[in-house]
């Protein structure tokens, strides 16, 4: 196990969800994201137990395991679609449990969905200025009468926007409609979206997904491009092995709702549980 | 003749000429694999395949017929079935509803139960889940469904888009195996799939498009030793 | 509280009668996501089906069979007519942008209506009594209109009937399936035309029976009756939830219950009202509705 990870991810019986409301940031005064004994049932069914998470600035953490082990309904739990049943989600040392998406996104997290939600008949360049637009407010007189500010900014959204796009290797695609891209092509556009927001943290769900490995040996290389350039911090969910061990520095696995491992890519790769329930025993790819 | 022959086919997407004159066939009992690049026009030709998409000129015959001009209905009843990419499942429909939907053009219930029963064989979780709306499944959920699903229909001609996707790597193993064993139990496969290297393993043989035309045509062995491929589609 | 009982009674008849058209608006958004503004065209059209029926039947068979046979009549020949609309006028721009859907919409109901001023007659026709004797009928302390009765049965038992269909055969499942997805249910196998005609064939019928059960009870047709209970059933199904069918029958209800109580009361004139505060009601509060369609997804 890794020294960096801190006390308590194999440990859902330390108490650490049971301290009082109000004290920030107990254990780690470095992590980014924090997730204390965080579960989430749906009536009888338990998606999600006592689960432990940290992530630190400029970390880039992996979350892998077997279909419907939850993985997705962490990412639910730390934007605020759902609210933990118990425990709390912190971020930047703020308890953010039980806040809405928006606010959770205004805070400072993005994300990218699993089935791609783009606006599909707008321009790629449309749906990141969108993102854009949802940063920069203008008043509406403002806007109407379409003001010299309102004027600059639109142009230095636009170059942005420029930038995001050259940056996920979508600058010659500005014009497309998003509908009509490739299915890789539309998961980095849902990157490129989820950047414009400038979150401190970025959860990606499934980048890889419908990626040939050439394709997802770019997508690593994007990855940790937008890391150094937008200085983000990183939390994502994958299957493709190669991406995952590849550049995740360290590995958080779920099953049936719970981190049955925590740890280094070498470390989660030879642990056995991990290959049991979601590796498989010959594993050929790795 | 063979089993499916597809001649000269060409497909728009309003100003974007998606399949540049594709040819091809699929002989009866044969894994096919289409392999390329996102864009490449896969998807496309699957589509087109299905009648969701109507091709500008070219033609596609499946057991001697022309079924160019068919609507969607009618090829998935002449047994051309596809799974198709980002699991288009009925979310507002119960697991059970949406197999019952897979079986569609049946009317052997009998047999309808007991290959309801073979897909809960091949995944095991579906059954688990049989009252639950399908949109409250895991994505790795839906994509068994989707192929499940596919199953019901009793297909001569299987078309999988992508069947690999959004699955942990257990799972891929397991599709390939259970796409073999369909293959074995007489169901002709049309198999697109970005991992290559698997899709080569199990399949006759393949074909490389590239920016919408057929590039290299041979079989999965001599594929997966092809030099080209293997730099530009398995890594290395 | 007698009092109270009989309009609570009253509320839940004209809710079913609006249940009973709104469904066909939310059957047919469901597949087409277009809102069939003739629909309302289509009650009116079997009101009159039913009256000429009646005059030419009427004195030809007498009884229950009389009957049956006008109920079935008209019931049919709105069907032909749903079925022809969808065929001839929506059909052909079905993959057109959804804008030119709508005017044709509204360019049949001014057809049908102006059409039917045309061929029926500007002028109200009396009704025939479908079901016999008026006497009201007492339970208990309450007395109820025959009528009343008559529409409660039917709209329940039809009600039933259609939740039975669209839950459990196979002609059900196929519209649902295209309500959600129209590319995965044709690749189902399914004929995506044949189950939009269906569909039209359904709600009309469902619209002919409204439209009998209402001129027995308030006996005086003309072409235009369509056009207000078309609306009010348009804001019940928007109400309920658009392309929700359980949403239909709870906005009916909801609509007509609001009609019977705001009509009891000081407020009476604003009964017509009511249908459209609610729906704007709802449009700022849930603008997906009561049930809504947004189904339960994950993300």
């Amino acid at each position: 196990m890794s020294r960096r990870q801190g006390s308590g991810i194999r440990d859902p019986g330390s108490g650490v969800g049971d301290q009082e409301p109000g004290v920030r940031d107990r254990g780690n005064p470095g992590a980014l994201l924090r997730l204390e004994s965080c579960t989430r049932a749906f009536g009888g069914l338990v998606a999600m137990k006592d689960v432990d998470l940290e992530v630190h600035p400029g970390e880039l953490v992996g979350l892998i395991g077997p279909n419907g082990a939850g993985k997705t309904t962490v990412f639910n739990v730390i934007t605020g679609i759902y609210e933990p049943t118990a425990g709390k989600v912190l971020f930047d040392g703020k308890d953010i449990s039980g806040r809405k998406p928006h606010q959770v996104a205004r805070a400072g997290i993005s994300r990218t969905f699993q089935n791609i939600r783009l606006f599909r008949a707008l321009s790629v360049m449309d749906n990141v200025r969108i993102a854009l637009h949802l940063r920069h407010r203008h008043s509406f007189p403002a806007a109407l009468f379409r003001t010299p500010g309102v004027a600059n900014e639109d142009r230095a959204q636009t170059e942005e926007a420029h930038r995001l796009l050259e940056a996920l290797d979508l600058g010659h695609l500005s014009g497309e409609a998003a509908g009509s891209l490739p299915y890789g092509e539309q998961r980095r556009l849902e990157i490129a979206r989820a950047l414009a927001t400038h979150p401190q943290l970025l959860l990606l769900d499934e980048p890889a997904a419908g990626m040939n490995d050439q394709e997802t040996d770019r997508l690593m290389e994007i990855i940790r491009e937008i890391r150094r350039v937008f200085g983000v911090t990183i939390l994502l969910i994958e299957h493709d092995m190669g991406l995952v061990m590849g550049i995740c520095e360290r590995i958080y696995v779920l099953d049936y709702g719970e981190v049955i491992a925590a740890g280094l890519p070498e470390e989660i790769r030879a642990d056995p549980k991990v290959i049991e329930a979601y590796l498989g025993v010959e594993n050929d790819e790795l | 003749m063979s089993f499916l022959q597809v001649d000269n086919l060409v497909t728009r997407y309003g100003a974007i000429t998606a399949l540049q004159g594709v040819s091809l066939r699929v002989e009866e009992g044969e894994i096919v694999t289409l392999i390329g690049a996102n864009g490449a026009g896969k998807t496309t030709l699957l589509r087109t395949l299905s009648g969701i998409l109507r091709p500008a000129t070219g033609a596609i015959t499946f057991r001697g017929e022309n079924i160019t001009p068919w609507q969607t209905d009618r090829i998935v009843r002449a047994g051309i079935v596809q799974s198709p990419e980002g699991r288009l499942v009925f979310r507002g429909m119960s697991v059970r509803e949406n197999l019952q939907l897979g079986a569609y053009t049946r009317r052997d219930r009998d047999e309808i139960a007991k290959d309801m029963g073979h897909v809960f064989e091949l995944f095991p979780r579906l059954k688990e889940r049989l009252n639950q709306s399908a949109g409250t499944l895991s994505g790795g959920e839906q994509q068994m469904l989707a192929i499940g699903r596919a199953l019901m229909s009793r297909p001569k001609l299987l078309m999988l888009d992508e069947p690999s996707l959004g699955l942990a790597p257990l799972l891929v193993r397991e599709i390939f195996r259970i796409v073999e064993e369909i293959n074995r139990e007489g169901v002709t496969v049309l198999l697109v799939e970005q991992n290559a290297r698997q899709a080569l393993a199990i399949a006759h043989r393949g074909y490389v498009l590239q920016t919408g035309q057929v590039v290299m045509e041979d079989t999965a062995a001599a594929l997966a030793q092809n030099e080209v491929v293997r730099k530009a589609y398995l890594g290395g | 509280m007698q009092e109270f009982l009989q309009q609570v009674i009253n509320g839940i008849a004209w809710g079913g009668v609006y249940a009973l058209i709104a469904l066909g608006y939310t059957m047919v958004y469901g597949v087409l996501r277009l809102i069939n503004f003739a629909h309302g065209d289509v009650y009116m059209f079997g009101a009159f089906m039913a009256f000429y029926a009646s005059m030419w039947i009427g004195p030809r068979v007498t009884g229950v069979g009389g009957v049956v046979l006008v109920i079935l009549f008209a019931i049919l020949a709105s069907v032909a007519l749903g079925v022809v609309i969808e065929r001839f006028a929506y059909r052909p721009v079905r993959h057109h942008p959804r804008l030119t859907a709508l005017i044709t919409a509204i360019g049949v109901s001014l057809l049908l209506e102006n059409g039917g001023q045309q061929v029926f007659g500007a002028d109200p026709q009396p009704f025939p009594s479908l079901f016999g004797s008026a006497e009201p009928i007492q339970i208990g302390g309450l007395i109820i209109v025959r009528s009343i009765v008559y529409i409660l049965v039917c709209t329940t038992a039809l009600l039933l009937l259609l939740q039975y269909i669209v839950m459990y055969t196979r002609f059900g499942k196929a519209m649902r399936a295209i309500s959600q997805d129209p590319t995965a249910a044709a690749l189902m196998g399914i004929n995506i035309d044949n189950v939009i005609t269906a569909t039209f064939a359904l709600g009309s019928a469902l619209a002919a029976a409204a439209g009998l059960l209402v001129a027995s009870y308030n006996p005086q047709i003309d072409p235009y009756m369509g056009l207000l209970p078309g609306l009010k059933a348009f804001a019940a199904a928007v109400v309920g939830g658009i392309g929700s069918i359980p949403g239909a029958v709870i906005g009916g209800l909801v609509l007509g219950l609001a009609e019977v109580f705001v009509g009891a009361s000081a407020y009476g004139d604003w009964r017509e009202a009511i249908a459209f505060a609610l729906l704007i009601v709802i449009l700022l509060v849930k603008p997906s509705g009561l049930l809504g369609t947004g189904i339960v997804e994950k993300v």
